[in-house]
């Protein structure tokens, strides 16, 4: 399996794991209700870039269309188990929801950084279809990146400071 | 010609018709209490209209130090002398006996009467309990769009500055918020690039979900007036509802609900087509021109036709009217800013005015409108989520220049994170991190979505509420605290309209009982609270309404809302003045960008913007990057799907909306016997077909639910687009025997029992025209029709199937024109 394949399969994993988290989230937040809409539309994002993947792996000997692989026990799996904990140990939703916005954030960073090497082992090897990949997704990945971030900034100080 | 007209019956008067380019022509209404003559009125005293946002200047009527009639400014640039329903009546609801006299205060869970000290320390101790217990974040201000701005600067100060809270917004949020932020997006800042003189002009007007014959009449006379005239605007409507601009529209689109954006984008898409574009213009103003034609490409009026569920021929004639245009104006309201993707598709307004270069002359005119009559004075004053004079948090200069203003450090504003918006702090106070509350002049019970969740917020013990009102209203009824405040007519102040013209309201009568002017009473808590600024003096510096108007100008001064020039002398005896007003501009300024856009470089604009989809600020850099040269920004937008859509069990589209004889939540209109018997109870709009489908006829009984709720309503059948049911939003319980809520078991009144708790992530607006209903007959009609007016949107289709509205003798209102003037402009 070549570096590009690896990197692509990689990626699909972790577009699909978003959509995934982003939904869980936006069902466990309802009653944030700006949380929970924006975290629907924007899981919409992470699907359609699986999709794509999917559709351009093909061309690298790749079939990403089957169903998602197990939650391998890597990082995410370990950062949710910690996030329980705190949160079993301090049961406030406000803090639950930070958490998840935490978590939410790393997950899009790690998609981020996938794009990014995607489109720099694209423009090394001159492959268009690559790069145009990279350029159609990588921006609503950054954006993802970004709600996560501002509602952190935006929730913390009432949430952290009124517990 | 002077007659006298039900202005019920005919809410908009008689013509005076006038071309292109000639000054409107005055008329003068009148409106006076049964046997009182213009020649036995004591005084006249000058103010302008609260009841819609239209700011009508008049001259209220004083006999024995009472209220009696109100008559037109005819020197006014705004009305010329012009009142609608509402301003003609409206003042009568000042006397009701029912007015709040006394504070009250909750004693063994019943509201009783105390004094001002009493009520006023109960205030001021659970706040200074909160700030040292829990810090400034649990306290909250709630405040209106029906304040003057003395008012609202006072309380800004106070909340940012004397609490440190970050938690303070106006209900302008509900009617207003994204009109601001779309100017934000696109201008970097605030403040409306048109003026209502553009209608003079303009040979295209775009109304794009503005219902403007009901939310602004006598800026729809003025329409009137030049569809009368010679050479007449060409109208562009979109609305689902058969309004009166839709009757009157060369062009009407009526979409789905929630489908704006894609309806815009295809417009976009055809403009750039055919090459419509004022290229010069976008090249010398504008960024962001290649994103968006990029983003419309494949958005053809086909593809806009599947999506809106309207014809791709009329979309086309759309376009080709707004192509063809050369002098266009467009006015958004509700319709966008009250539904999905808000601000995405109040901005394409934006873009289209770019891409055609249609700014800043005289008929080239954008009106992001609002809703409420003094929700610009929020926006600047930053009673509403904004710090004020347009200032942006995110830019340490502008914290650290009001900081200096203010004479308190920098820390002590909060601008950590953005202002907190009305809809959060709701959810603050469910989650407990709120603990006080305080609403000033509205009424969050009936007013935002999902009303049995803001009663059970509004309920919880732990929330000390304080209410200051005119009337015990349903939200009073479930406050810890409730203050008796006076209102317009009976205290001195200014406001500013929604074409930026800044008028004087002067104090005509006394405000009954013990009720205290709602600077008075702000006033009275910083005095209590004894805020002090960084050398210990008071933070607080003003006492009265000309002193705060005064500390508002040195706020204002050199920001684009710059009040400088303006003074109570100025304003009093003269016509309003439209912001800018500076000793360079001393008679104001009309249109605003009339050499591009002014406010947009990175160190002066308000806001660098916000993702349209998720609401994430854009930061200081990406900022720069995108537009070094401070132009305007054509931001694109992609089309989302709504969040509630319909489905087998909820088949139809709800929409809520207003008429023209009601205001908010009739706190005022409803006690006024004119307007009460013209729209005296809800209703539910169905078109032909769907009522057909359900086997229900005109007066019918009906239910219309939603996932949250229910009302009961009688059914009107109206020329609506087929798929939707619509309720107007006014109704509420005060005047029902349960005083704040439904009847046990039983479906409500008010049309916010149904919708949905979502909200535009820019503008942070509430969307109340998204949610999916079904419709159930309750009862079948006894052959009473539907309470709905049928002067107005809700006409029946059928004319024979309910009685005319009409006013009858106490609604007849005199008109006079000067013919000279009237007929040879």
């Amino acid at each position: 399996m070549s570096g590009i394949t690896l990197v692509l399969k990689a990626l699909h994993h972790g577009e699909r794991d978003l959509e995934e988290e982003l939904l869980k989230a936006a069902e466990r937040h309802r009653t944030d209700h700006e949380i929970h809409h924006v975290a629907t539309d924007i899981a919409r994002w992470s699907h359609e870039h699986a999709a794509r993947l999917a559709d351009t792996g093909r061309h690298y000997g790749l079939d990403l269309s089957g169903p998602a692989d197990d939650p391998s026990p890597g990082f995410l799996a370990t950062l949710r188990e910690k996030a329980a904990e705190a949160v079993g140990r301090r049961p406030e939703p406000g803090l639950l929801l930070l958490h998840d916005l935490r978590d939410l954030h790393l997950a899009a960073t790690g998609n981020s950084l996938h794009w990014e090497m995607l489109a720099q082992a694209a423009r090394a090897t001159t492959d268009s279809r690559l790069l145009d990949l990279a350029t159609a997704c990588h921006p609503q990945t950054l954006r993802q990146m970004r709600w996560t971030n501002s509602m952190i900034k935006t929730l913390s100080p009432q949430l952290i400071t009124s517990v | 010609m002077k007659d006298s007209t039900d202005r019920i019956a005919d809410p908009w008067g008689g013509r005076t018709p006038y071309p292109p380019g000639a000054a409107w022509p005055a008329r003068t209404d009148t409106h006076l209490a049964a046997g009182v003559t213009p020649a036995a009125v004591d005084r006249w005293v000058q103010s302008a209209s609260l009841l819609h946002s239209n700011g009508d200047a008049m001259d209220i009527a004083v006999k024995d130090g009472r209220i009696v009639g109100v008559r037109g400014r005819a020197d006014d640039r705004v009305n010329r002398g012009r009142l609608g329903p509402k301003d003609l009546f409206g003042w009568q609801a000042n006397a009701s006996p029912d007015r709040l006299t006394r504070p009250l205060v909750r004693e063994g869970g019943r509201l009783v009467e105390s004094g001002w000290d009493t009520a006023m320390g109960r205030i001021v101790a659970r706040s200074k309990e909160l700030l040292r217990e829990r810090g400034p974040g649990s306290i909250g201000f709630y405040t209106t769009g029906q304040l003057f701005l003395e008012e609202y600067y006072t309380l800004a100060v106070i909340a940012r500055a004397g609490i440190g809270t970050n938690h303070l917004d106006g209900n302008t949020r509900l009617c207003t918020a994204t009109a601001g932020e779309a100017l934000k997006e696109t201008f970097g800042c605030d403040g409306q690039p048109g003026s209502y003189a553009d209608i003079d002009h303009a040979d295209t007007i775009a109304l794009f979900g503005h219902n403007m014959a009901e939310t602004q009449p006598v800026l729809w006379m003025r329409v009137l007036d030049r569809l009368a005239g010679p050479d007449a605007p060409r109208l562009l409507c979109v609305d689902p509802r058969p309004t009166r601009v839709a009757r009157h529209a060369a062009v009407h689109l009526a979409p789905r609900a929630g489908t704006n954006v894609a309806l815009l984008n295809a417009l976009l898409h055809e403009l750039i087509r055919t090459d419509r574009v004022d290229h010069a213009y976008v090249e010398a103003h504008c960024v962001g021109f290649d994103e968006l034609a990029a983003r419309v490409a494949d958005c053809t009026a086909e593809w806009a036709a599947a999506i809106c569920d309207v014809p791709a021929r009329t979309i086309t004639e759309a376009a080709e009217l707004l192509g063809s245009a050369e002098r266009l104006l467009s006015t958004v309201l509700q319709g966008f800013y009250q539904s999905h993707q808000a601000t995405a598709a109040a901005v394409q307004v934006n873009n289209l005015h770019l891409l055609r270069g249609m700014l800043g002359r005289p008929g080239c005119g954008l009106l992001q409108m609002n809703g409420q009559p003094t929700a610009q004075n929020t926006r600047e004053c930053g009673a509403n989520g904004d710090l004020p004079g347009f200032r942006n948090w995110e830019n340490e200069q502008h914290v650290a220049d009001l900081a200096r203003i203010w004479n308190v450090a920098p820390e002590k504003i909060p601008h950590y994170a953005p202002p907190t918006p009305a809809m959060q702090m709701f959810r603050f106070a469910e989650q407990g991190s709120i603990r006080m509350l305080w609403i000033s002049g509205t009424n969050p019970a009936v007013s935002l979505p999902e009303l049995h969740r803001i009663r059970d917020i509004l309920g919880q013990d732990r929330l000390f509420t304080v209410v200051q009102d005119l009337f015990l209203t349903e939200t009073a009824q479930l406050a810890d605290v409730v203050l008796p405040a006076a209102t317009w007519g009976e205290k001195t102040g200014t406001f500013t309209n929604a074409d930026r013209t800044v008028h004087l309201s002067d104090k005509a009568v006394e405000p009954p009982g013990e009720a205290r002017p709602d600077l008075d009473i702000f006033l009275d808590y910083a005095r209590r609270m004894d805020f002090r600024d960084k050398d210990d003096g008071p933070l607080i510096t003003w006492h009265d309404p000309q002193s705060a108007f005064q500390a508002w100008q040195k706020c204002s001064a050199g920001r684009p809302c710059d009040y400088t020039g303006l003074s109570y002398d100025g304003l009093r005896g003269g016509s309003g003045i439209q912001w800018p007003c500076t000793e360079q501009a001393p008679d104001g300024t009309e249109r605003l960008y009339t050499d591009g856009p002014a406010w947009a470089h990175a160190e002066a604009c308000e806001s660098f913007g916000k993702d349209l989809v998720t609401g994430a600020p854009v930061t200081e850099v990406e900022y720069r990057a995108l537009n070094p040269d401070g132009k305007a920004v054509i931001k694109a937008a992609e089309y989302l799907p709504p969040h509630e859509d319909t489905s087998e069990e909820y088949p139809l589209q709800l929409n809520t909306g207003r008429t023209i004889y009601h205001f908010h939540t009739r706190t005022k209109t409803g006690r006024v016997p004119q307007l009460d018997s013209a729209a005296p109870d809800v209703w539910a709009e169905m078109s032909a077909a769907e009522a057909a489908a359900r086997d229900l006829r005109e007066g019918d009984l009906v239910e219309v639910s939603t996932p949250r709720g229910a009302v009961a309503a009688r059914l009107r059948i109206t020329a609506i687009r087929d798929g939707m049911v619509f309720l107007p939003f006014h109704y509420g319980y005060w005047d029902t025997a349960e005083g704040h809520r439904p009847a046990p078991d039983t479906a409500g009144r008010a049309a916010n029992e149904t919708t949905v708790t979502d909200w535009d992530p820019a503008s942070k607006q509430p969307l109340y025209k998204t949610a999916a209903a079904r419709v159930a007959l309750l009862r079948r009609t006894d052959g009473t029709p539907g309470p709905a007016p049928t002067t107005t949107a809700s006409a029946p289709l059928d004319p024979g199937s309910a009685p005319a509205t009409t006013g009858g003798p106490a609604a007849h209102a005199t008109q006079h024109t000067d013919d000279e003037e009237g007929t040879r402009p």
